[in-house]
């Protein structure tokens, strides 16, 4: 039987050098309250990393014998709309969640007295991320629990008790219902309205569109519920129950993720109960339910560029042209590696963005339930502010060179096929069709890179990397390595110094080169981490670091140009307003 | 109503992934030199059971023969959501023939009726992949006097104390009533088993039998006396029983056996021969679908005396 977890060599060696008994520690509370949990929840450390790796080996079992040998049908015949304004799930697709289900993996990171795993963001982000390799249009079903750890994070216990043990279960799933007509990046700009009735509850009217799963039972949608506040302190977070108060009108007909059903939904007098508190529905629930889905996007495209890359090595070894595999013929040989170690790469960086997610979730929780002496709060207080500084940018990094990273190894895929990639004879169609959502959707590339710009910009990128440049390697090849990494950073400090003399706009402009230096600094330095305790990886580091390091000195200089014409000569640059078609 | 269903479990090498040394020289399987798994149509038949107890309520018992290490297959009926297990577990059973081994399990199955109230189903898997002779469920069926029906692809209807199945009979199916209890043998297109549920892996890996806490004792004091091991293992079975984790262990004497029909006494079958037989044919021959085709097809058909 295959294992999607098993085979991965890759996934497993970050699961052995990542300090998972840490990550159990903290996400167990130290394993001090034994006596109030469930019968099933682990009573040490040890036995919780043993939980975490069985619970890899069901999904890697489940999504390679039912959910991959799916993904081909639920591509081809999508999910149907029927006329009273509901959604059927594909036959197939119903069967995986069912599956799913059974093996109690929708309530993957739901606390124990909710029916849920209990598992560090981290397990889910590699479920999310095997998963994704057998279907990339499942995650966006799969990886919605994000929408069960909102309620749990920001709702009161009676909107909790009432919805999340049905999510552990996996009777019902969530949408997160943000995006307008005319509010997609721009999320202040919504206009469905929550007013309440004379019972005092709350009614939601108007319209919601390209809402992923938007058909599922249990809907948070963001609403203007203060008419009188035009910007994102209007808007307030709400959860209501579909009924037929909310009805699909448009399945939206899409270029890949087919398997997901995207949603045009119509609000009429819907009935809905508010989440937290008014007014903090974007500036402070979406924000953070946004950070999580991000994470789950990057580990989507790392499961789609996985499932890609497999197809590309193992035809490239088959395939024979002038007597030999192609994938022996140079050209080949390094469309092959580059699409191997950008998919390492990436996978280091969202793992360790995982990670520290972990960490700062972690805090927050104790911070808010735990008695603390004044000491230990102001410790924690602190660690809080820093840990939430390095996430803001790690994790729109992640989200950005994972998205990316998939559409090109997805691309690359095809052409190592040639023209059998390009027929729908071979998944390398299916793998590119369903990339080229992930740079879109939770926030563009360009939003990500805006995002994580402040960051590399403001010191948050040189204070996280100064503890793996003071490390030293008894390997003295990965210490030359880490040395050229060192020396190379002036070049980046430099370019932001560069930057911080200019105006806020030039910033915007070159940020994406800006974040691509920052990008292949740290993932150098994750990947020395891992060759220095695994010795086949140290090919991968200094190929990586040897091909990088030439790439961050271009940039560095690019930006040092100054060169502001894409703004300043938009017209000369751009040319006319063309007519289209 | 509920029902009580028991099923049949086996653990197998893994006959599908065979090397060199998958066979001694006698011709009987080397199990030491594969690896076990669950036998694929048990997994079936354990899925049946589970489906109908989802629909009808009731309990689910299985039931395995081996030697300790199939504990290991009880465990993954209780991560799919088996009630409780019984391990069947003796030295005097080794080497026992279909006839032997379904005379064992058909004592177990009445003891567990006897134990646990009585039994409406017993599901065992059509055949296991290592003997392949889809004789122990139907002996099993004759010895505990029940009716029994082989190859269940559906079940069709259960009414009370009736059960209407459809039989997959190769070239085509039958549906047979039958009242119960009743024998029901499993075949792998009648459903798709359901994954191990995490939550019960979590609860059910420490879940034991009695042989394996005292190998287990037996590594963590290797240099106590009999005396303070037996102590320790007591210790241990307490601590399970309280959690509900110790899988309950029989020998053929809880069962009452006669044990001349157990093990190498019980059990009349011998390997007289065993014969490698390769199968090869030598490129094929189109015949058209005209009057003359057939003709030349039969003509042929006489002469190598396939006809006639």
């Amino acid at each position: 039987m295959a294992n999607f977890f098993f085979d991965n060599e890759d996934i497993q060696l970050l699961f052995e050098q990542i300090d998972m008994k840490e990550l159990a520690l903290i996400q167990e509370d130290q394993f001090d309250d034994l006596d109030s949990r469930p019968d099933y929840a682990p009573r040490d450390a040890d036995e919780a990393v043993e939980n975490y790796r069985r619970i890899l080996e069901i999904v890697g079992e489940i999504s390679a014998d039912v959910i991959a040998p799916h993904a081909e049908a639920i591509d081809a015949e999508g999910n149907t709309l029927n006329e009273d304004g509901t959604v059927t799930y594909h036959p197939l697709l119903r069967e995986n969640l069912k599956r799913l289900g059974q093996a109690d993996l929708m309530g993957f990171t739901l606390p124990y007295r909710f029916g849920g795993l209990n598992c560090p963001s981290l397990m889910y982000t590699i479920a999310t991320e095997i998963v994704s390799r057998a279907d990339g249009s499942l995650q966006n079903i799969f990886g919605l629990q994000g929408i069960a750890e909102t309620i749990n994070a920001f709702a009161n216990e009676e909107i909790r008790g009432d919805y999340l043990p049905r999510f552990a279960r996996g009777e019902v799933t969530g949408a997160m219902v943000l995006t307008e007509p005319d509010a997609g990046s721009d999320l202040q700009a919504i206009r469905l309205r929550a007013e309440q009735d004379d019972q005092g509850v709350w009614r939601l009217n108007g319209v919601k569109r390209f809402i992923t799963n938007g058909c599922g039972e249990v809907l948070l949608t963001l609403a203007r519920s203060e008419p009188g506040v035009s910007d994102g302190r209007g808007l307030s977070l709400f959860v209501s129950e579909r009924t037929e108060h909310i009805k699909v009108r448009h399945l939206e007909n899409k270029l890949g993720i087919h398997g997901s059903p995207t949603c045009e939904l119509v609000y009429s007098n819907a009935p809905a109960r508010l989440v937290g508190e008014r007014q903090r529905g974007l500036i402070t629930y979406v924000l953070a339910l946004m950070n999580g889905a991000r994470i789950s996007i990057a580990a989507q495209a790392l499961g789609i560029a996985e499932a890609a890359y497999r197809l590309a090595r193992s035809y490239a070894n088959k395939r024979q042209q002038f007597g030999v595999p192609i994938e022996r013929l140079p050209a080949v040989a390094e469309m092959l590696t580059d699409m191997s170690l950008e998919i390492q790469a990436a996978r280091a960086l969202a793992y360790e963005t995982s990670r520290i997610c972990d960490h700062e979730n972690n805090n927050l929780r104790v911070l808010e339930y735990k008695e603390l002496d004044k000491e230990e709060q102001k410790r924690r207080k602190k660690l809080s502010r820093e840990l939430k500084r390095l996430n803001s940018m790690l994790t729109p990094l992640s989200k950005y060179v994972g998205s990316e990273m998939c559409c090109r190894v997805a691309d690359t895929t095809i052409q190592v096929l040639g023209g059998s990639g390009y027929m729908k004879d071979y998944p390398a169609e299916r793998y590119l069709r369903d990339a080229r959502i992930t740079t879109i959707y939770e926030g563009t590339s360009q939003l990500q890179i805006l995002a994580a710009s402040r960051g590399v910009s403001a010191g948050v990128f040189e204070h996280y990397v100064q503890p793996f440049e003071q490390s030293t390697y008894d390997d003295p090849d990965l210490q030359t390595l880490k040395q050229e990494l060192v020396e190379n950073r002036q070049h980046i400090d430099r370019a932001i110094a560069f930057i911080k003399k200019r105006s806020p706009s030039y910033l915007d402009l070159c940020g994406r080169r800006l974040v691509d230096c920052a990008v292949y600094q740290i993932c150098g330095h994750l990947l020395l981490r891992q060759a220095e305790r695994h010795a086949p990886k140290k090919p991968v580091a200094t190929r990586y670091i040897r091909q990088m390091m030439p790439v961050v000195r271009m940039k560095c200089e690019q930006i040092c140009s100054g060169d502001t014409s894409p703004l300043d000569q938009f017209q000369a640059l751009a040319g006319k307003v063309p007519v289209t078609g | 109503m509920p029902y009580h269903s028991v099923v049949c479990v086996k653990q197998v090498p893994d006959t599908a992934n065979i090397t060199a040394e998958a066979m001694r020289e006698d011709g009987t399987v080397n199990r030491t030199a594969l690896p076990a798994i669950f036998n694929p149509e048990d997994l079936s038949a354990l899925e049946a059971a589970l489906e109908l107890r989802e629909r009808y309520g009731g309990t689910v018992t299985v039931l395995t023969m081996g030697p300790p290490k199939a504990a290991d297959i009880l465990r993954d009926c209780l991560y799919r959501g088996a009630d409780r297990a019984v391990m069947l577990t003796d030295r005097r059973a080794a080497a026992s023939d279909t006839l032997a081994t379904s005379y064992i399990l058909s004592q177990a199955i009445r003891t567990i009726g006897e134990t646990y109230g009585a039994f409406d189903f017993v599901f065992c898997g059509r055949q296991a992949i290592d003997g392949d002779t889809a004789q122990v469920g139907p002996q099993c069926a004759e010895k505990l006097q029940i009716p029994q029906i082989t190859y269940m692809e559906e079940l069709v209807r259960l009414t009370d104390r009736t059960v209407v199945v459809r039989r997959n009979v190769g070239n085509g199916w039958e549906i047979v009533e039958t009242t119960l209890p009743a024998l029901i043998t499993v075949i792998d297109t009648a459903n798709q088993p359901r994954p191990p549920a995490v939550r019960k892996v979590m609860l059910y890996k420490r879940a034991r039998i009695q042989d394996e806490v005292v190998a287990q004792v037996r590594q963590q004091l290797p240099d106590a006396s009999p005396e303070e091991r037996q102590t320790e293992v007591e210790r241990q079975l307490e601590v399970l029983r309280g959690r509900d984790l110790l899988i309950e262990q029989w020998n053929l004497d809880d069962i009452g056996a006669d044990l001349d029909r157990c093990g190498l006494s019980g059990s009349p079958t011998k390997v007289y021969r065993v014969q490698s037989i390769v199968l090869t044919k030598s490129g094929y021959k189109e015949i058209p679908p005209t009057e003359a085709g057939v003709r030349e097809l039969i003509q042929e058909l006489v002469v190598d005396r396939t006809l006639g």
